[in-house]
C-alpha cells in the first residue's frame, strides 16, 4: 500500500470557530492498488481505465472530505441515526402478508434447482477471483 | 374549463363529481399525452398496461359511492425506486432490467388503497446515485422548460412529469435533495418529509438514514393530500415515527403569517451564486414580511462541510445497502452497474475500511451531530428557515461529465436539512432566464404541517407557479 502524507494549511472559514490544535490536514493520496483492493472487497470488476480513473477522482474526494477536520468534534458523539428511536420490536409471530410462496420467491432468479437458488462456490475458490 | 391535463387533485375530483368528464377521459388524456411527448423527454420509462382497466373500475366505483377514497381516480407518475407488483422497476439500473417486484412498497400500497391510478413509472439516476438523470441507464430525461437542460434528479422523471403535465400527481423520494432540487430545476413543488415521518419499504435503498419519499406536485396542497395519506407508522419499517400524522389540509388556507419566525440563512447565500438568483430569494423574504411573518438573517455552518459529511454518510450507506445486489436472487451480477454506482460502492467500501473509519465514517457522524444541534438552536427560535434550493437554474444536458462530486456540489443547500432528518418544501419562487428557481422552506423534524402551512401562503399569494409550453420546446 503506497500512501503519502503531507500537511498543508486550510482557509480558515468565518462561519467556523476553530480550536487552536486543529489546523492541519493530511493529505491522502488514493493509489491504483488501494482502489483494486478495495474493489476485491466490494466484489466488483474494474476494467484497468477504471482503476486509475476512480484512484485520481477519489484522492480529490478525499480533499474534501477532508474539510471536516477543521471542525472540532472531540467533545460531541456520532449520530448514525436522526429518529431518537431504539429497540423497536415486534412479536415473534410471522406475518402471513409477508411471507412469499417460494415460486414467486425464485422467479426472478436466474439458476434455480429442485426449489433453490443456485449459488456461485465459494469454499475452495482461487481467492484472486471475486466471488460473483 | 381548463384542460384535463391542468386540473390539481380537488380539481379532478370536482369534475368526478359533477360528471365533467370520466377517470377512464382523464387517463386517456394524459396516455396521448405520454405517446406524444414520451419520445422526446424520456420521462416514464414504464408505463402500466392496465391503467384504463383501473380507470373504468374507478368510474364505477364513482357511480356507485361516490369518491370516498381520497385518491380515487387520480393518475400518478412513481420513480422507479419503489417496488410495484406488475410493473417492471428497475431503479433506472441495468442490473435490475426486467426485474417484477415480488412485493408493493408501502408507499404505493397506500396510494392505490387510496384509489390512485399508477400511469408508469419514472427515469431517475440511475440508483438515485445523482442530481440530474444522467447517470440513468436508459438516458436522461430532458427538462420541460428547455430540452437542451437537465431537470435534476435524482427524482428527475417525476418532476418533469408534472412539469410536462403527464400525470396529475407524482412520487418521488429524496436522500438529499432529490425531491427538492428536480422540483427547483422543473418548477414545480416537492416535499421532503422528515426523517421517519414516510416508510421506506420497498424503495430500493439509497442512504438508509437518510432515504424518504415523497410528493412532487402542481401545489403544496396537492403535496398536502398526498403527504396525508402515504405518511406515518409502517410495521415494516421500524424506523418510521410513532407520532400520528396530522390533518395537513386544516394547515392550509392560513390568510396570513402573524406570528411566524422565519430564518434567512446568510450562508446559503453563496458568493457564487448570481446576483438575480439571490435576489429571488430576498424578494421571497421580503414577500413573507408581507404576510405579516418576521424574517431574520440567521447563521449556520458553512454549507461546504455538508458536501464532506453527506458524501461519506452516503457512500458508507450505499456500499453496505448494494452488496444485496449479487444476481442470485434477483437482477443481474455486478458488472452490469454503471460507472457512477461503482464510484460510491467503491468510496463507500474505502470509507468503511479498516484504519479509515474513525478518520472519516466517525467523523462525517460526528459533523452531523453539530449540524443537528445547530438546527436545534435555530429551531427555538424560529418556525422555519428559507434559502435557494440550488445555488442556481437547471443546468445543461452534459454538465456532470468528468463531475464525480456533481450532486453533492448541486446540492449543498440541502444537505445539510437531509442529514439532519428535517422537512422541507421545495417550491418555485421566480425565474431567471426564462428557467425556474426553486426555494426552500424548511422545518423541524416532524414539523411538516408548520412547512406546509407558510408554504401553501406564500404559493397562493404569488405566482410562480407556472408550465412550459412543451409543443413549443419540444
Amino acid at each position: 500500500m503506497t500512501k503519502s502524507f503531507w500537511l498543508y494549511s486550510i482557509i480558515v472559514s468565518s462561519a467556523i470557530r476553530i480550536p487552536a490544535k486543529i489546523g492541519f490536514v493530511h493529505k491522502v493520496t488514493v493509489s491504483t492498488e488501494e482502489v483494486k483492493k478495495i474493489a476485491k472487497l466490494a466484489s466488483l470488476k474494474l476494467p484497468d481505465n477504471e482503476i486509475e480513473l476512480f484512484s485520481q477522482q477519489f484522492t480529490e474526494t478525499v480533499d474534501v472530505i477532508n474539510q471536516l477536520n477543521e471542525i472540532d468534534t472531540s467533545t460531541v458523539p456520532e449520530t448514525y441515526q436522526v429518529t431518537g428511536l431504539s429497540n423497536i420490536t415486534r412479536e415473534d409471530e410471522v406475518d402471513e402478508n409477508r411471507v412469499l410462496p417460494q415460486e414467486v420467491a425464485l422467479r426472478e432468479a436466474k439458476l434455480i434447482h429442485e426449489g433453490f437458488f443456485v449459488v456461485p462456490r465459494v469454499i475452495d475458490t482461487d481467492e484472486t477471483e471475486s466471488v460473483i | 374549463m381548463k384542460p384535463l391535463h391542468e386540473l390539481t387533485i380537488s380539481e379532478v375530483h370536482e369534475g368526478y363529481s359533477n360528471r365533467d368528464f370520466t377517470c377512464v377521459d382523464l387517463v386517456q388524456h394524459f396516455l396521448n399525452r405520454i405517446e406524444k411527448y414520451n419520445h422526446k423527454l424520456n420521462i416514464y420509462l414504464a408505463l402500466n398496461k392496465k391503467a384504463l382497466l383501473e380507470a373504468a373500475e374507478a368510474d364505477k366505483e364513482i357511480v356507485e359511492k361516490g369518491i370516498t377514497r381520497p385518491l380515487l381516480g387520480i393518475p400518478f407518475a412513481v420513480k422507479d425506486n419503489f417496488l410495484t407488483v406488475g410493473m417492471e422497476t428497475t431503479a433506472s439500473s441495468s442490473i435490475l432490467k426486467s426485474y417484477h417486484p415480488q412485493y408493493e412498497s408501502t408507499t404505493t400500497q397506500r396510494i392505490l388503497n387510496a384509489g390512485a391510478i399508477i400511469l408508469g413509472k419514472t427515469n431517475m439516476d440511475s440508483f438515485a446515485h445523482g442530481s440530474s438523470t444522467e447517470t440513468s441507464d436508459f438516458g436522461p430525461t430532458l427538462n420541460p422548460w428547455d430540452t437542451g437542460r437537465l431537470p435534476g434528479g435524482s427524482s428527475g422523471g417525476s418532476a418533469a412529469a408534472i412539469s410536462a403535465q403527464l400525470a396529475t400527481v407524482a412520487l418521488g423520494s429524496e436522500t438529499a435533495g432529490s425531491i427538492r432540487q428536480p422540483a427547483a430545476w422543473c418548477g414545480v413543488t416537492g416535499l421532503k418529509p422528515s426523517y421517519g415521518r414516510a416508510s421506506r419499504y420497498g424503495i430500493i435503498a439509497m442512504a438508509s438514514s437518510t432515504d424518504q419519499p415523497g410528493p412532487i406536485a402542481r401545489s403544496v396542497r396537492d403535496c398536502a393530500i398526498v403527504s396525508e395519506i402515504i405518511f406515518g407508522k409502517d410495521p415494516y419499517d421500524a424506523t418510521t415515527s410513532p407520532t400520528p400524522v396530522d390533518i395537513y389540509e386544516s394547515s392550509l388556507e392560513k390568510k396570513d403569517l402573524k406570528g411566524i419566525k422565519i430564518g434567512l440563512v446568510k450562508e446559503y447565500l453563496l458568493p457564487s451564486m448570481r446576483d438575480d438568483v439571490k435576489q429571488l430569494i430576498l424578494d421571497a423574504a421580503e414577500k413573507f414580511r408581507s404576510l405579516g411573518a418576521t424574517v431574520e438573517e440567521v447563521s449556520l455552518m458553512n454549507p461546504k462541510y455538508a458536501i464532506g459529511t453527506y458524501t461519506v454518510i452516503s457512500r458508507s450507506e450505499i456500499s453496505s445497502n448494494l452488496a444485496r445486489f449479487d444476481g442470485i436472487r434477483y437482477g443481474h451480477t455486478r458488472d452490469a452497474f454503471c460507472p457512477e454506482t461503482k464510484r460510491r460502492i467503491l468510496l463507500g467500501t474505502y470509507t468503511l475500511s479498516a484504519g479509515y473509519y474513525d478518520a472519516f465514517y466517525k467523523k462525517a457522524e460526528a459533523v452531523r451531530t453539530k449540524m443537528i444541534d445547530q438546527f436545534g438552536e435555530l429551531f427555538k427560535t424560529y418556525d422555519a428557515f428559507i434559502g435557494a434550493v440550488s445555488p442556481g437554474p437547471a443546468l445543461p444536458l452534459g454538465a456532470t461529465k468528468n463531475q464525480p462530486m456533481f450532486g453533492e456540489m448541486e446540492d449543498i443547500l440541502v444537505e445539510q436539512s437531509s442529514i439532519a432528518g428535517l422537512t422541507g418544501v421545495g417550491l418555485p419562487c421566480g425565474f431567471v432566464d426564462g428557467l425556474p428557481i426553486g426555494l426552500q422552506i424548511t422545518g423541524a423534524q416532524l414539523e411538516e404541517s408548520k412547512v406546509i402551512s407558510i408554504a401553501d401562503c406564500y404559493q397562493r399569494n404569488t405566482d410562480f407557479q407556472k408550465f412550459p409550453n412543451i409543443e413549443k420546446t419540444i
